[in-house]
């Protein structure tokens, strides 16, 4: 997209010069030159606006709207869809586009058929499944109530993680069946891994150049700023984020486990002062780990490779070390089938091809199973490619993010972090969490995490703070109780709080035991059940003290009370939630559709709120 | 006589009397705190309630600060204190007690000062289950601890085993007798259904009335030559008497008692004495009215002189006599002639009456198996083949007593397969050493005592072996707190912890525990300890009379005074 002196304010040579300028230019360098511009004309009086395009047509006397309105619809399950979306939602209202920005869960299907431009952007959980938010919006479009929506145009980003068997399986599943009931698709749908920037910038790129080039045939004339830049003007200070991430010197680092434990439970202090980064109970926080040293190492001499040779570590064309690129970059501690295809063009003989056959997708799932690069590189390396171009088959390395287990009205520029040291023996070799190890054991008071706040809109305290709420988790799961306990007692809410908590012997693994401790004495915690599985004959879980107390659970539920489920999804959350069905069945007398229905209109009036990973 | 009510006490009665009129005959609240799932303890009031109960709730001291910082509760845990009259307990008894230490307790057992099984680390949970195995196999811990009568005690050296089993049965006669009736205990702990209570105490507790005794009150028969259960440190001691072998009955001792206060010389360690002579058949009845004297005439308003010592030396050994004699309705019998020779144990196997009885030396009555000494599997295997009983002595060893001819053989092949040991391969001194539990359980506890004494005895021990002592009987004794569970009043050498590693170093006892020490040093560490020993063992060995023991020799070079009653330990 060209500009003319006829789309623009600009003179004939000053048109030649910006079309001469711009193609040259970064992401980077545009946004530097926004800002630039925005900055250098502020204290002027002056003439440039910060959005052209926008003066231009009031100067033509024009509507500054497109025609058609832009839905965008976020199924998210960790926040990163929501983030996403925002930016999204920003850039397009920048450019002067109408966008409703929608959680699923807020949306009414029936709207549907109002529609005009949809953006789906959603997550998928880990068993293929749609995340808690986008489950009532799901069944809707899959049931025969689903409205025909051939007006309707679209395009889905889909977020998943690719050592997952069913990838991104939520995105393709709302892709394929907006199609089926007539949708336009204006963009191929783009399945994003973890390492989703890229990805999802690629995708608004396509999106918005079919966008504009209908506004363009709308109105011929019209403003076409090019497209993918990122039109935010610059913050005064630097806004931390995932991509910026803020260095956060660690203030203390504390094993909550006695002595004995099975387990090892970090509880993390972070100092965010300075840093501007603002959360509420609820958020997670986001760590962008390294990877060991000394795992990297042995990745290097097992692919024979050279540490010091020079690599691109992005598509910017940045350079580093193969060994500083390897602790920093990229992700060597899992394995994916897609990884395991790209590499297979670099293996020597048909080893790695064969067990990608599809008849032995058994075996391949196996491999992949607690097996890592260094495991790949042995089983079938050498690489026939050098390191640098090796290394451009991996992911980025994921950023972790915990649910924050502080309240910042009760820890001024503090955040503070539950993580479990992940560690096990897999295939012969001892093996690690990245980020929870590097928290356990390269994070002592004094060193730093680079943080970013991850928030979580889907597990929030009740806006009451008379309204009653029931926590349940096991684990680290009980971090964003902590959260809420500390929030409600700094802002002296006088709703009644239950635990439930969960884990496997009390005297080692009771998290936070002296602070529930005092807060049930305090009246800030109503009540508390707590159920360790390993210190009895009989494994006891927290659904069977939810059970137990079957009666009183059920008179809180229909006093209005909030129920939150923190940590295990593949267990806990299930049992639980089959458990808080039964309590429905047994004490409210109701069918097992109706204990259904019931927990379905306490997830859409947002009182059934899990954090489940 | 009608039991005192609260009202009558002269002064503010104490706490604890307060508590013990409010908590229903030792009830209190303690199903419902056993309950209680949040938190590993029991509130305060319980936990002296429990006591009555045989148990005391500790926590780890070692790692109270570590937990607090990892935002733990203190990592509380139970003593529970078997009542074991004179220390006798049958192989499956023993079985019993092996099994609830590894499977609920800390994989030890404690064989403590007063003949009895001390478990440790049982938590809250697992109480209930742990008292029910115990009472299967016919053993409570009903009063182990508490202001009642305490587990009695008697002679365990069965060299006249006719006389030794009769004791034992009188002796077990009276620990029944002076039991506390009410059924808290059975309801709490074997739920045994309750029934609506009579509130009144000469229906409820006709010996012990509602508030029970002012302390703690201890029992305990000798058979002379044999003092080991220290008949002088008992509240209430019976001295059998003999003729021809024959059980004549007891004199009858009053008085005693170890425990004290740092800094307090109104407490002190107190020998008892003998005010008289009873038949065989009037143990229970002199036992009970001696009870009642302390009940309505002990002090209740301050624990520290609530103790009979202080009640026998505040009104007199003629009053409390004549008091006796008039609550029994007969007069008791002039006091019978009869000799102590020691307090310590003989090792190693005796023989008496066709049946064989091996002492082995438990270092400070610790059951455990331990690094390339697993003494506790040795026992255990005993257990398993022992067809007579185990004694557990007032010194913390243990008897394999009444043994037949066939059976020494097998259970000489498991003492020689495990490494068990009758000690004769330490030195004199560590076979004569006592220390109570202290750190890191004990929450009394100021100094360690029970983990140390063997480290220190190893720095002795160099010094005996250079002066030539390593064969001398020295009865050495460590408590952690003056409270002074080892009886460390009645060592030869004795110490008293005052803080970490800081200790009061008493000498001058007598070997038939029969004179108190007394302080010679205060507040020493292990290497002034070391010196200030050394050159006194080097003048023992020299300057010695024959057959001297150490406590008297160190009286007559006049390193302390001699200690005859406790009124002058302190002076």
């Amino acid at each position: 997209m060209q500009l003319q002196t006829m789309n623009s304010p600009f003179d004939q040579e000053q048109v030649e010069l910006i079309n001469r300028l711009l193609p040259m230019l970064t992401d980077n360098q545009k946004i530097w030159l926004n800002g630039y511009l925005a900055g250098s004309q502020s204290a002027a009086t002056v003439a440039v606006q910060e959005q052209p395009g926008l003066e231009w047509y009031a100067q033509q006397g024009g509507a500054p709207v497109a025609t058609r309105e832009i839905t965008i619809l976020v199924g998210s399950h960790t926040g990163n869809c929501e983030s996403v979306a925002k930016e999204v939602s920003k850039k397009l209202q920048d450019k002067d586009y109408q966008v409703k920005l929608t959680p699923m869960d807020e949306f009414k299907p029936k709207d549907l058929k109002k529609v005009e431009d949809l953006l789906v952007i959603t997550s998928t959980h880990g068993d293929g499944h749609p995340p808690d938010n986008a489950l009532a919006l799901y069944d809707f479009l899959y049931s025969k109530r689903a409205p025909k929506l051939e007006d309707v145009r679209f395009s889905v980003l889909a977020l998943g993680d690719s050592s997952y068997e069913f990838f991104c399986q939520t995105g393709k599943d709302f892709d394929k069946r907006l199609e089926e009931l007539g949708a336009n698709r204006i963009h191929a749908r783009v399945d994003a891994d973890l390492d989703f920037e890229e990805p999802a910038e690629e995708w608004f790129d396509g999106v918005f150049s079919v966008l504009n080039k209908d506004r363009e045939t709308d109105r011929p004339g019209a403003p076409a700023a090019a497209s993918g830049t990122q039109q935010t003007a610059p913050a005064e200070q630097p806004a931390y984020s995932r991509s910026n991430p803020f260095n956060a010197e660690v203030l203390e680092n504390i094993n909550l486990n006695g002595r004995g434990s099975n387990k090892e439970t970090r509880h993390l202090e972070l100092d965010l002062e300075g840093s501007g980064l603002q959360y509420e109970p609820g958020d997670s926080l986001g760590i962008v780990p390294e990877n060991e040293d000394q795992l990297v190492d042995q990745l290097i001499a097992a692919a024979g490779w050279n540490p010091e040779d020079t690599v691109s570590i992005n598509k910017q064309g940045d350079t580093s070390s193969l060994r500083d690129a390897l602790i920093t970059t990229f992700e060597i501690t899992s394995l994916s089938k897609p990884l395991l295809e790209k590499a297979a063009a670099f293996a020597e003989g048909n080893a790695l091809a064969d067990l990608l056959e599809p008849e032995n997708k058994e075996q391949l799932q196996a491999y992949i199973y607690g097996r890592d690069l260094i495991d790949l590189t042995k089983d079938f390396g050498p690489w026939q490619t050098p390191a640098a171009e090796f290394i451009k088959i991996l992911r980025k390395i994921p950023v972790r993010l915990y649910s924050i287990a502080s309240s910042s009205k009760a820890n001024l520029d503090e955040v503070h972090l539950t993580v479990g040291a992940l560690r096990y023996e897999a295939n012969g070799r001892k093996r690690t969490g990245v980020c929870s190890t590097q928290c356990a054991e390269r994070s002592e008071a004094g060193a730093s995490l680079p943080v970013f706040i991850q928030s979580n809109n889907n597990f929030r305290l009740p806006e009451n703070p008379e309204t009653p709420i029931i926590m349940i988790g096991a684990g680290t799961g009980v971090a964003p109780y902590r959260a809420f306990m500390e929030e409600r007692e700094e802002t002296d809410a006088q709703g009644d709080a239950w635990l439930f908590f969960g884990e496997q012997h009390f005297v080692t693994d009771f998290l936070y035991q002296t602070e529930w401790q005092r807060w049930l004495k305090d009246g800030v915690l109503t009540k508390m059940d707590v159920a360790f599985s390993r210190d009895t004959a009989e494994k006891i879980y927290v659904q069977h003290r939810l059970m137990e107390k079957s009666q009183e659970v059920y008179q809180w539920l229909e006093a209005g009370a909030n129920v939150y489920i923190c940590g295990d999804e593949k267990y806990m959350a299930k049992d639980v939630h089959a458990t808080l069905a039964a309590i429905l069945e047994q004490e409210g007398n109701m069918s097992a559709e109706q204990a259904e229905e019931y927990l379905t209109s306490m997830r859409s009036d947002k009182r059934y709120l899990r954090d489940v990973y | 006589m009608k039991i005192k009510e609260l009202t009558d006490i002269e002064g503010t009665p104490s706490e604890m009397e307060v508590i013990k009129d409010r908590t229903n005959y030792l009830r209190g609240n303690i199903e419902q705190s056993f309950a209680e799932r949040l938190t590993a303890s029991i509130p305060d009031e319980d936990t002296k309630l429990l006591k009555f109960h045989g148990s005391y709730m500790q926590d780890d001291r070692d790692i109270r600060n570590e937990r607090a910082q990892q935002k733990l509760e203190p990592a509380y845990q139970f003593m529970i204190r078997v009542r074991l009259p004179a220390g006798v307990a049958t192989p499956h008894q023993w079985l019993t007690m092996d099994n609830l230490a590894n499977t609920h307790g800390n994989g030890t057992l404690k064989l403590t000062t007063r003949q009895t099984f001390q478990m440790h680390g049982i938590l809250k949970w697992n109480m209930k289950s742990t008292i029910q195995e115990m009472n299967n196999a016919l053993m409570d811990t009903i009063a182990a601890c508490g202001d009642v009568n305490r587990n009695v005690m008697s002679t365990s050296n069965p060299y006249q085993s006719d006389v030794h089993g009769e004791v034992y049965d009188i002796s077990r006669e009276l620990s029944e007798h002076l039991l506390p009736k009410t059924r808290a205990y059975h309801e709490i702990w074997l739920d045994e259904e309750k029934v609506v209570d009579s509130n009144e105490a000469e229906e409820v507790e006709p010996m012990y009335g509602r508030y029970y005794l002012p302390r703690k009150f201890k029992i305990g028969f000798a058979i002379p030559p044999a003092n080991d259960v220290d008949i002088y440190s008992q509240d209430l001691g019976f001295i059998a008497i003999l003729k021809d072998g024959k059980l004549q009955g007891f004199n009858v001792t009053v008085g005693g008692g170890m425990g004290m206060t740092h800094g307090d010389t109104a407490t002190y360690p107190q020998l008892a004495r003998v005010i008289g002579f009873c038949p065989p058949d009037k143990v229970n009845e002199v036992g009970e009215k001696i009870l009642t004297i302390q009940r309505d005439y002990g002090n209740r308003t301050d624990r520290k002189n609530a103790r009979f010592k202080y009640t026998v030396d505040r009104l007199g050994l003629d009053w409390i006599r004549n008091e006796l004699n008039t609550r029994l309705g007969w007069e008791i019998e002039q006091e019978r002639p009869f000799q102590f020779d020691r307090n310590g144990d003989r090792y190693g196997w005796i023989e008496s009456d066709g049946k064989w009885h091996l002492t082995l030396f438990i270092e400070n009555g610790r059951v455990k198996d331990f690094d390339g000494y697993p003494l506790m599997t040795g026992l255990r295997e005993i257990a398993h083949v022992h067809t007579g009983e185990f004694r557990l002595t007032a010194n913390q060893n243990l008897i394999i007593s009444n043994v037949t001819a066939t059976n020494k053989e097998k259970i000489d092949a498991l003492v020689e397969k495990y490494g068990l040991t009758d000690g004769k391969e330490n030195s004199a001194l560590r076979q004569n050493s006592m220390a109570c539990v202290a750190l890191p359980t004990c929450g009394l506890a100021m100094a360690e005592a029970e983990r140390y004494l063997p480290v220190l005895i190893s720095k002795i021990e160099d010094t005996l072996d250079e002066a030539g002592l390593r064969d001398e009987e020295i009865i050495i004794r460590m408590s952690g707190c003056p409270n002074s569970c080892s009886r460390p009043a009645l060592g030869e050498i004795g110490f008293i912890g005052k803080a970490p590693g800081k200790y009061n170093m008493y000498l001058g006892a007598g070997f038939a525990g029969d004179r108190l020490n007394k302080m010679y040093r205060e507040n020493i560490g292990e290497e002034e300890i070391l010196a200030t020993l050394k050159p006194i063992f080097f003048q023992f060995a020299k300057e010695r009379e024959e057959n001297e023991h150490f406590g008297d020799f160190v009286i007559r070079a006049g390193y302390v005074a001699p200690v005859t009653s406790g009124l002058n330990f302190h002076s």
